[in-house]
């Protein structure tokens, strides 16, 4: 029942996505904006600033996640739909898990595009030769991301100047994330690979997951009840 | 107001205009020289700092099991004072760091853990402040997440080697040295008090009064 609940959210959400594909353009444009401006701003004469293809990468992934998590629960706001979500019978964590896949896989098919923009862009061909490694932290960095995003966005739905508040309330919470990414990914464009601190990387990362999934699921029942 | 808080104000006022005097009468520290006396009010801050995020945390916790709006209160009036308390820290600690490390601003766990937890409560009080109705439990929502994030803030920024001072200084300072600093954290300590209770109850009669006009239009 409740993977079914799921499954029916994440499947519903992709479908309007396919159909329609206005998050995936709309986010899938405004991060290779935001990759090109930082080009502009970071490389000169061709030569990119030591690591910046591992910041960059999760610069633009959090911009654009942010863009995404807005859009997808506006959508949701503007036909009433959560509200029909929500008095659905059937387990409010469902509902955010469901809502959770799909952001997650939105981001992946975009990190799919982003991935060699940035390599190619930023002069890191090291980011594609470890594709297992970067496969990794890529998922539980993005994964840590839309797991405190999706549920700030569900609750800011009913706020005043939610568009604002996401990202204000969003980034102070996913700095960890954020280090730890950035670092992980780091450690992939160095000539030799130091899998210890990878792995460390990726630990806390998958521990962050964890605890902060755990504690989504605990708070979205309260927090979505009127 | 309690019967307690006047004469309670009184007494830290009058402490506070002392701490100048006890701090200046304190043992010269030879390394840092002239200085190392803002620590007497750095650590104190610090402290209030960290009392306000957890007496947040808490009461947010438990706004969220049980809906209870005195803790909302309470977690919103801890949230106040805990921005306030860091805003101290956080000015204070670099005009030190200038003198002892030579740099304002270090990437270390204590400063950057301070950082990001500070501008988590900034991020409280302006959903309280923009969110409009129902912002309460979006906030408690928020406490809960900033605390449970603190451990792996610090783990994350573990990475940087620190240079901050450990927490163990404070017991091995000399005993000429631990009682103003001991005065500062005690004076500290009424001040948080006195302006929670001042808050919370004035949070209180806003709700009071809130439920006046609810009833009025009945």
């Amino acid at each position: 029942m409740f993977a079914r609940a799921m499954w029916l959210i994440l499947r519903k959400d992709l479908t309007v996505e396919v159909r329609s594909g206005e998050v995936a353009y709309t986010t899938l444009f405004f991060a290779v904006s935001c990759v090109l401006i930082f080009a502009f701003a970071l490389v000169r004469d061709g030569r990119a600033p030591e690591d910046g293809a591992a910041g960059l990468l999760w610069i633009a992934i959090a911009f654009a996640g942010t863009l995404a998590l807005g859009r997808t629960f506006e959508r949701e706001r503007q036909s009433e739909t959560l509200r029909a979500l929500l008095m659905a019978p059937t387990a409010r964590p469902a509902v955010y898990l469901g809502k959770l896949l799909g952001i997650v896989a939105l981001l992946a098919g975009v990190e799919v595009i982003l991935v060699p923009l940035v390599a190619l862009l930023f002069n890191a061909n090291a980011l594609l030769e470890h594709p297992a490694w970067l496969a990794a932290i890529l998922i539980a960095g993005t994964v840590g991301f839309a797991a405190v995003g999706t549920l700030f966005a569900a609750m800011l739905i009913r706020a005043r100047s939610r568009d604002v508040l996401l990202p204000v309330l969003l980034y102070p919470v996913i700095v960890p994330v954020m280090i730890a990414a950035v670092r992980g990914t780091a450690v992939l464009l160095q000539p030799e690979v130091d899998t210890q601190v990878a792995w460390f990387w990726l630990a806390l990362l998958a521990t962050f997951d964890v605890v902060f999934v755990t504690l989504a699921l605990w708070t979205f029942e309260p927090v979505m009840t009127d | 107001m309690p019967k307690w808080f006047q004469p309670a104000a009184i007494v830290c006022a009058l402490m506070f205009a002392a701490t100048p005097i006890v701090i200046a009468n304190a043992p010269f520290e030879s390394t840092m020289g002239l200085v190392f006396k803002i620590f007497f009010y750095h650590m104190p801050s610090a402290w209030m700092f960290l009392l306000g995020g957890i007496l947040c945390g808490i009461a947010s916790l438990r706004y969220l099991i049980n809906g209870a709006a005195r803790h909302d209160r309470t977690a919103f009036a801890a949230a106040e004072l805990t921005v306030l308390f860091g805003l101290l820290t956080l000015v204070t600690g670099p005009l030190w760091a200038r003198k002892a490390w030579g740099t304002w601003w270090v990437w270390d766990v204590r400063v950057t853990a301070s950082l990001v937890s500070w501008m988590i409560a900034v991020a409280y009080l302006i959903l309280r402040r923009y969110g409009g109705p129902g912002s309460e439990k979006l906030a408690a929502g928020l406490a809960l997440f900033g605390m449970a994030n603190v451990p792996f803030i610090y783990v994350s920024v573990n990475y940087w080697r620190t240079i901050h001072p450990a927490t163990s200084v404070v017991p091995t300072l000399p005993v000429s040295m631990g009682g103003p600093l001991w005065f500062c954290v005690a004076s500290f300590l009424m001040l948080f008090i006195l302006l929670f209770t001042m808050r919370v109850r004035l949070e209180e009669q806003r709700a009071r009064l809130d439920a006046v006009y609810l009833s009025l239009d009945e």
